[in-house]
């Protein structure tokens, strides 16, 4: 749930990156992070394991420049892939205002990628949201590896709803911002709607 | 969206604040933070300097929902007052009108009683401005104008 400030003039949204275990969720804000000036970001945080996998969650505060005298911040997440921390995800789905679905592009992942989304449906409706209200994208990351699904049977079971969709090869940066901007733009835009 | 934006008004991010600059004193607090249970920051009183607000909001809100899970696993609707001792600095979470967090960093200027103590005092008035709040949410009026005048344009200028 956005969170507007009449008093510090600020607009506050909730974005949450969900998909499979090492679909590359982390490394999505990592490189946000990364390739952020340095006054437009915050600290990230984030809760993992000794092994690097990520536990609760990672956090990474934007601000993004002003709307009508209003900072925009945005608040991106990550949930924990794997399976058993479904808990934990359903708790950082609370106030989200859009989602980034990251798929994982090689075959042997295809099983992983359907039953996170199917997961992510699922917990969303638990918390009272519906996929076709929500602004989300998808990304397909791991484009550069050579054991590839093609991209149209990805859209065909990932993406039914035809929202906006990025190939991606987010360790090199590529698509990383594409996909952060049109969610942005999305969330602003639904903001905007529920006037 | 199935949930409508959480508005802060002057009115009442005036008394917020009141409220918990006066926390701060009777508590002997060292600082004193509002956080709504999506982990942004709502006010900040005290010796914050030195902390890094924004992530201190979110790691609090996270820590009161993973709480909140564990607390209706054993059948309980949640557990609304958390207490972190350390070496040096203490930290005690509370939930006030189910809404907000409350978060008091105390050393040993003061004593865990003091803090509850007052901090049940404070609850009572935040819970009552937090309930204005949500009221005028409610009425919707100043939000609706600013919202509708975002153009097309303000948002693609984000991006250039």
């Amino acid at each position: 749930m956005s969170f507007i400030n009449y008093s510090s003039r600020e607009i506050n949204c909730k974005i949450v990156y969900y998909g499979p275990g090492l679909c590359g969720k982390t490394t999505n804000l990592q490189v946000i992070y990364k390739k952020t000036r340095p006054e437009a970001k915050g600290k990230m945080i984030t809760l993992a394991t000794e092994t690097e996998r990520t536990l609760f969650f990672d956090f990474l505060p934007l601000a993004l420049g002003d709307i009508k005298g209003f900072k925009t911040r945005f608040h991106l997440y990550t949930v924990p892939g794997q399976i058993f921390y479904d808990a934990s995800r359903k708790l950082i789905l609370k106030g989200v205002d859009g989602i980034v679905y990251v798929a994982d592009s090689q075959i042997e992942r295809m099983d992983a990628n359907i039953e996170s989304f199917d997961n992510m449906k699922l917990n969303l409706d638990e918390q009272g949201y519906s996929l076709k209200q929500i602004p989300y994208v998808v990304q397909y990351n791991k484009r550069d590896l050579p054991n590839v699904i093609p991209i149209d049977e990805l859209k065909q079971a990932l993406n039914p709803d035809g929202v906006p969709d990025f190939e991606a090869a987010a360790r090199d940066g590529i698509g990383v911002f594409e996909t952060l901007k049109t969610v942005v733009k999305l969330v602003l835009i639904e903001l905007k709607k529920s006037a | 969206m199935s949930q409508s934006a959480f508005v802060m008004h002057e009115e009442e991010y005036g008394e917020i604040t009141a409220v918990v600059e006066r926390l701060l004193r009777e508590a002997n607090a060292k600082c004193v933070y509002l956080v709504d249970k999506d982990g942004q920051l709502i006010a900040s009183s005290g010796d914050i300097k030195e902390i890094d607000v924004t992530s201190l909001a979110s790691l609090t809100a996270g820590n009161i929902a993973a709480t909140g899970g564990m607390a209706k696993l054993i059948g309980e609707k949640e557990f609304s007052v958390l207490f972190h001792e350390g070496e040096r600095d203490n930290l005690h979470i509370s939930v006030v009108g189910q809404r907000v967090i409350l978060v008091v960093i105390f050393d040993k200027r003061s004593s865990i009683g003091l803090v509850r103590l007052r901090v049940k005092k404070a609850s009572d008035d935040l819970a009552r401005t937090i309930q204005k709040l949500v009221s005028k949410m409610e009425a919707v009026t100043e939000e609706a104008s600013l919202l509708e005048q975002i153009t097309d344009d303000d948002i693609e200028k984000l991006f250039s």
